[in-house]
């Protein structure tokens, strides 16, 4: 459900280091199934957005780190933490999900980030960097957290400047 | 009273076999369940399941709401119905006390930072398959034994509970995918699995004659 009361919606990224390029054999099955699991996503109870690059299908030609040729970003916004907490794990996708680390390395860092905008608002790359940055350097907080530590939406009305206010708590 | 007291306080209730056959039957039930359904179920009298069910109440095993069965609204349509279900919360005590879930839970960081899901889901694939009953063939039994509760919904085969609720929050794609493989080990020959997630169950769901 919408948060109608504060009129915020949910953002998510998650990036990954692909084991090998995008046309690989390695990657075949992974770049086979994402046409079906975006539509999954788009027909999902509480879905809102999700980020495309030019060519319009998905994310994949966005390369979030230019020093990084293998870092995929993909990102989304969603109704409720519980709406993209269903779609990610109690869904098909959990099918594609639990194929991971055939198509991603492992990362130590952090490597997903959510948090409240102002419904409407639509995040930048560089926006969801920012945020998967703020876990790395301070845990997770009001201004990014994950599914294991959520932060509930801001209270009062969404203003466009939310995302400057408050400074994230150093955590965990 | 120290947790440990508290937990054989609750679980004690379930010492009586009516209570525990009651218990059973409304928590392994899809929906909330009536008085009189649950007093078939455990073939006591009406008034009995209602003095025991509130004993589970009591307990804080079983949670309550009233509703009106028939749908109707307004004057003529009937006091409302007190309907049990299951109530929230685990509830588990070991003599001597065991501590099997902070190892689970230390083992299921190490694996995920390890990145080690495939080896996981192979593990998990060949504990099912390897089970002797699922390969006898009583599948429902088998799911039954390690408290998936499942019940046929038409032709589809349900699990109302989810043995790794809490592993499976905090861990959830580690954790559903070894439960997904555990489940498509044990659900071997006809069956094939399905995701068909509800709050609180077990997401996967098992039908038979179709293959993926």
């Amino acid at each position: 459900m919408t948060d109608f009361m504060t009129g915020h919606h949910l953002a998510q990224v998650n990036v990954g280091r692909i084991v090998a390029p995008l046309d690989s054999p390695e990657l075949a099955d992974f770049m086979a199934q994402l046409p079906e699991i975006n539509a999954l996503a788009e027909a999902s109870p509480g879905f809102v957005w999700r980020m495309v690059d030019d060519a319009g299908e998905d994310a994949t030609g966005f390369r979030p780190d230019g020093a990084d040729d293998m870092l995929l970003i993909n990102c989304s916004v969603w109704e409720s933490v519980e709406a993209l907490r269903d779609f990610t794990y109690h869904s098909d996708h959990l099918r594609v999900l639990s194929r991971r680390r055939e198509w991603f390395h492992r990362v130590a860092e952090a490597y997903q980030a959510l948090w409240w905008i102002p419904a409407g608002h639509l995040p930048s790359v560089a926006e969801a960097m920012e945020r998967v940055a703020m876990i790395r350097e301070q845990g997770p907080g009001p201004l990014a957290f994950t599914f294991r530590s959520p932060f509930p939406a801001p209270s009062g009305a969404a203003r466009p400047d939310d995302r400057l206010q408050g400074a994230g708590e150093p955590g965990q | 009273m120290t947790a440990e007291d508290s937990a054989f306080e609750t679980l004690g209730v379930l010492a009586d076999p009516v209570r525990r056959r009651l218990y059973r039957h409304v928590a392994a039930a899809p929906d909330e369940v009536g008085r009189d359904a649950a007093a078939e179920a455990a073939g006591v009298s009406r008034s009995l399941a209602a003095f025991h069910l509130d004993k589970l109440v009591e307990a804080g095993l079983l949670a309550v709401s009233f509703r009106r069965l028939s749908g109707r609204t307004g004057p003529g349509a009937g006091r409302p119905a007190k309907l049990y279900r299951r109530a929230e919360g685990e509830h588990a005590v070991s003599v001597p006390p065991r501590s099997y879930d902070t190892a689970g839970r230390l083992l299921a960081e190490v694996v995920e930072n390890a990145g080690l899901d495939r080896e996981l889901q192979a593990a998990a694939r060949a504990a099912g398959a390897a089970d002797p009953d699922a390969a006898a063939g009583d599948l429902v039994e088998v799911l039954r034994t390690r408290g998936y509760e499942p019940f046929w919904d038409g032709e589809t085969l349900r699990l109302r509970n989810c043995p790794f609720h809490a592993l499976a929050g905090e861990f959830s794609a580690l954790v559903c995918g070894m439960n997904l493989a555990l489940l498509e080990g044990l659900a071997a020959g006809p069956w094939s699995a399905a995701m068909d997630a509800r709050p609180g169950w077990c997401c996967v769901a098992l039908s038979k004659g179709k293959s993926d």
